[in-house]
């Protein structure tokens, strides 16, 4: 899989747990990247949260879970859950099909949304999956 | 990421799988591909028209000599002096205890000759086993793995007897189910064996490890836009659907034939090893049985989850979305009180989620 090429979009910012971040007015959207969703292939379900809870940077907000893994979703940073796209429950193959478009999973109203900042960029998110698919 | 320190073992096709793009994880300590796109879409693929599957790493094990059947008959817990000359029997290979030590198919090749196809992770273990039922019973005969020098391709679905009409010789009458012939196809010479492990009609078949690639060449230009390689995350999906065990979930030495529902595979009365404490544990009857699942919701039960239920505790041993059922289903074993139509609950990260007993398979093909 080493020459596979992930869609890594320049406009957002990325976890090391593989979500990406894109500011969106005073909010930051999340979703899982595409190497994310290609590592896990064919999600089936999708354990969302409830608007309104406050998140730490770090804590689990959710679970995707695919045909052969489940995996935590993380928060990227601190704030408030402003919108859980909650039509993602029926429809978990858009997290496949279109990972930072329809695939988005939570938008959170941060604490500071200069901490966007601090997480990783497109260029070093790349350096990030290739250090691991290239094992 | 589990790393193995050992170097993994590659089949013949391996640069076809990586060159096709598949994603190469450890199995049994073999790199294998586990998908080449997406699983959902593999699986679909075996139910619609056919898939193709790389399962060189299973193992292949030839008992030969004047003593191989009765040493068949020490070993397998299904007859073998009933199989005809080109006989293909599923059964188990079990412990005195009765545990399982590998559920494996049997091959009537010869008057005095069979061969077992056997668990990857198992080869070693079984081969074991073997030698030591061998001093056991003094029979004659060689016990010879064949392993290494075998690939074994697997053809499923509705379309691959079609596909496999293409490439066999005039005249050639095809096998019926759990029958195999000794052909040719194209030039290439195989055991093709109406077996799988998928749910679906279609074949399992033996080549020389040195030809396995020119025979995956062949059957994908046979097949073409009909025939989809699938990888072991859509064998997975299939066989679960088809509620056929895997060794290391369904199966182990803790477990037995009698627990696992495969009492039909077992030939009481003909002699083999482990069959006195089967004979008891059918007789007093089991106190956990294998069950099917269905969860409601699209979460999925791994294996270990506990199933509760007003009887007592069980685990879940495999769990999957079925993409052609289009449920959450699992098995695992429960209080072997627990029939179809009960309601026990699954304990998913500490939920418990509510699930019904069915009986299996979970999806079972139309045949006609």
């Amino acid at each position: 899989m080493a020459d596979r090429e992930y869609e890594i979009p320049d406009d957002c910012q990325y976890t090391e747990s593989d979500e990406w971040v894109r500011v969106d007015g005073s909010l930051a959207r999340v979703g899982i990247t595409d190497y994310a969703q290609s590592e896990l292939n064919d999600i089936v379900f999708v354990e969302l949260p409830e608007a309104g809870r406050q998140l730490e940077k770090g804590d689990a907000f959710g679970v995707v879970e695919s045909v052969k893994a489940v995996s935590d979703l993380l928060a990227p940073l601190s704030g408030e859950i402003a919108e859980v796209h909650g039509r993602l429950s029926e429809h978990p193959e858009w997290l496949n099909e279109d990972p930072y478009g329809r695939g988005w999973i939570i938008a959170i109203h941060p604490e500071d949304l200069e901490a966007v900042d601090g997480l990783m960029s497109a260029v070093e998110y790349r350096a990030h999956v290739k250090a691991r698919a290239g094992k | 990421m589990t790393e193995s320190s050992a170097p993994l073992a590659r089949t013949p096709l391996w640069s076809r799988h990586r060159d096709a793009g598949a994603r190469l994880v450890p199995f049994a300590g073999w790199e294998m591909p586990v998908t080449y796109s997406s699983i959902l879409d593999e699986h679909r693929a075996v139910r619609s028209s056919a898939g193709l599957f790389d399962v060189s790493h299973m193992g292949e094990i030839r008992l030969r000599g004047a003593g191989a059947l009765e040493l068949a008959q020490a070993l397998f817990c299904n007859d073998v002096a009933g199989a005809e000359l080109g006989r293909v029997r599923y059964g188990l290979l079990c412990l005195d205890s009765g545990g399982a030590v590998d559920d494996v198919t049997l091959y009537r090749t010869g008057a005095s000759e069979v061969l077992f196809c056997v668990n990857a992770s198992n080869i070693a273990a079984d081969r074991d086993w073997m030698h030591e039922l061998h001093a056991r019973t003094k029979s004659r005969c060689e016990i010879r793995d064949e392993s290494d020098a075998t690939g074994l391709l697997a053809i499923q679905g509705p379309a691959a007897l079609e596909i496999v009409a293409k490439l066999v010789p005039s005249g050639f009458v095809r096998p019926k189910l759990w029958h195999f012939a000794e052909t040719r196809l194209g030039s290439l010479p195989v055991l093709l064996s109406r077996t799988g492990y998928t749910g679906e009609d279609g074949y399992e078949i033996f080549v020389d490890a040195g030809r396995a690639g020119a025979l995956w060449d062949l059957l994908r230009d046979a097949g073409g836009e009909r025939l989809t390689p699938a990888g072991l995350g859509a064998r997975d999906t299939l066989r679960t659907e088809a509620a056929y065990p895997l060794y290391g979930h369904e199966l182990d030495r803790e477990h037995d034939p009698i627990e696992a529902g495969l009492e039909r595979f077992v030939a009481f009365g003909k002699g083999f090893t482990g069959e006195s404490a089967l004979r008891a544990r059918a007789d007093a009857g089991p106190k956990r049985r294998l069950v099917g699942l269905v969860l409601e919701g699209r979460q999925v039960a791994r294996p270990g989850f506990k199933i509760a239920s007003s009887l007592g505790d069980g685990v879940v041993t495999s769990g999957t979305y079925g993409p052609t059922v289009d449920r959450s289903i699992a098995l695992g074993y429960a209080p072997a009180g627990l029939r179809p139509g009960a309601r026990p609950h699954v304990e998913i990260r500490g939920k418990l989620l509510p699930c019904e007993v069915v009986a299996t398979p979970f999806y079972r093909r139309k045949r006609g």
